[in-house]
């Protein structure tokens, strides 16, 4: 691909929460336009810190980090990252701190400087893409685990980012939810990560999945072979397998 | 925890532009708390009921909380009247009843009626971030309201986690009783509560960063003054003005 395709670029980071051994090691992570990565590997493997380093939540204690081919060291520089990527949290309720879903989601727009009139028009449109049209009013912390999942994203996507990343979007939905998620995704036009421990999930979302372990990211694909244990209603009774 | 139970409706109470009714509900209460003659009191209560009336609110749930206040001014009822000095109205066996004592309960009963029922109109008849985004066009201090607000917002979020914390010792066979058991046990939910607490605002403001936050809210309600607000306004100006008069004039 074009170098100038090239939207993430992270070199050899380095980094360590205190008094812990480092938990990224000569770490690197390219993510080119159009590219949708997955991300699976341990509990505690360091995935989620990856996404953090990317926002400027965390910093690295060495490395060169490059966005959209530009070198990026300051909190003045990831601020305005910060509205080219967006970040969908673990937890929803991290993520909602607004009372009213329309608040919520107008909160970015209203960030990036957009009048009024603008925010609540690009809210209501990004709900309504993701299905979520009424909820305009709706509580935030009076929504179920799944609709507090969608109106996140909806916050994220309501930013316009080029670049999603997605921390664990699938924990806590039901199969339904999920599958609408999967339709929605495939619909961006974004690039995207996802840290997930879902394989099915990450198989139908991305195009290439890599493996986090000891400090660095694997895009190996031998590990792809796993054990899969799965139960349906068929029960005991004998069945096959495509 | 907190429902909000006489929020949403379409009186003309509701209706009112919420700046309005926090100034009036403010100065109406420290007004009426000023108050000692019963003819300004008797007037302040009158105008009170009109306004719990005029905002067409439950009136079940509006007695049960007077009912809750009142509770505990029965308390205030048993010692005052006993304990102050002063003429005795009545005796009964060895207590005489004071009459400035049973003065100063009736006053303090109608004061703190009134003030509560001002308060239900005027302050529960919005939700609460309307009140959190009214007080910020009153120029109070964004840190408060952003305290207020973020309050609202979390106090259930601390709820649930205290409930899961709760729920996870008491499966555990944890049965609260007087011993250092119970209280240590105590102590540990409160303490996990706090890290939990102060590490869910380090998440919750790294997310607001990530969405561009510099410092500043912005509110998406906007409040105009009405013909009905300037006329609502007029009224209680007269009687504020009125309770001033009953008040303080030598007329009466």
């Amino acid at each position: 691909m074009e170098p100038t395709n090239l939207i993430i670029n992270l070199n050899e980071i380095y980094f360590a929460y205190p008094a812990m051994e480092p938990i990224l090691k000569n770490f690197n992570l390219k993510l080119y336009k159009g590219q949708r990565l997955g991300v699976t590997g341990q509990n505690g493997s360091g995935k989620t810190t990856i996404f953090h380093i990317i926002m400027g939540l965390l910093k690295a204690s060495s490395g060169d980090m490059e966005f959209f081919g530009k070198l990026i060291h300051e909190e003045k520089d990831f601020q305005e990252i910060r509205q080219k990527i967006g970040l969908l949290f673990q937890d929803s309720d991290d993520q909602l701190f607004s009372p009213t879903v329309l608040e919520d989601v107008a909160f970015g727009p209203l960030n990036l400087g957009k009048s009024k009139k603008e925010a609540i028009d690009i809210s209501k449109k990004t709900l309504k893409r993701l299905g979520l049209q009424g909820f305009e009013d709706r509580i935030t912390y009076k929504l179920s685990g799944g609709e507090k999942r969608l109106v996140s994203l909806a916050t994220v996507l309501a930013m316009k980012p080029d670049v999603l990343l997605l921390d664990e979007p699938t924990t806590g939905l039901d199969d339904k939810t999920k599958e609408s998620l999967i339709q929605l995704l495939g619909d961006l036009d974004q690039s995207y990560i996802i840290i997930s421990h879902d394989f099915n999930f990450l198989s139908r979302t991305t195009s290439s999945i890599s493996l986090m372990e000891k400090g660095q990211l694997f895009m190996d694909k031998d590990f792809h072979i796993h054990q899969h244990y799965h139960s349906h209603r068929h029960g005991t009774y004998p069945h096959k397998h495509n | 925890m907190i429902n909000e139970a006489f929020a949403t409706s379409n009186s003309v109470i509701h209706r009112l532009d919420p700046r309005l009714k926090i100034i009036y509900a403010i100065f109406f209460s420290i007004l009426v708390a000023l108050c000692n003659r019963f003819e300004a009191l008797f007037f302040g209560l009158t105008v009170t009921v009109c306004l719990i009336l005029l905002a067409r609110l439950d009136k079940k749930i509006v007695f049960k909380r007077l009912l809750m206040v009142n509770g505990l001014i029965f308390f205030f009822w048993l010692f005052v009247p006993l304990t102050f000095d002063g003429e005795p109205i009545f005796m009964l066996g060895p207590f005489s009843f004071s009459r400035p004592g049973v003065l100063l309960a009736c006053r303090f009963t109608l004061k703190t009626n009134t003030i509560i029922m001002l308060l239900i109109a005027f302050m529960s008849s919005m939700p609460v971030y309307t009140l959190g985004h009214a007080m910020g066009m009153l120029k109070i201090h964004p840190k408060l309201i952003f305290l207020f607000l973020m309050t609202y917002r979390y106090i259930f979020i601390i709820q649930q986690e205290y409930r899961r914390l709760a729920r996870s010792a008491k499966i555990r066979g944890f049965n609260p009783s007087t011993n250092i058991h119970t209280y240590k046990t105590y102590a540990y939910i409160i303490g996990m509560l706090f890290i939990r607490a102060s590490e869910r605002a380090e998440r919750v403001h790294n997310a607001m960063l990530c969405r561009g936050f510099k410092g500043r809210f912005y509110s998406l309600n906007e409040y105009f003054s009405t013909p009905l607000d300037w006329s609502i306004s007029f009224i209680l100006f007269i009687t504020l003005t009125g309770i001033i008069i009953l008040e303080w004039s030598q007329l009466i």
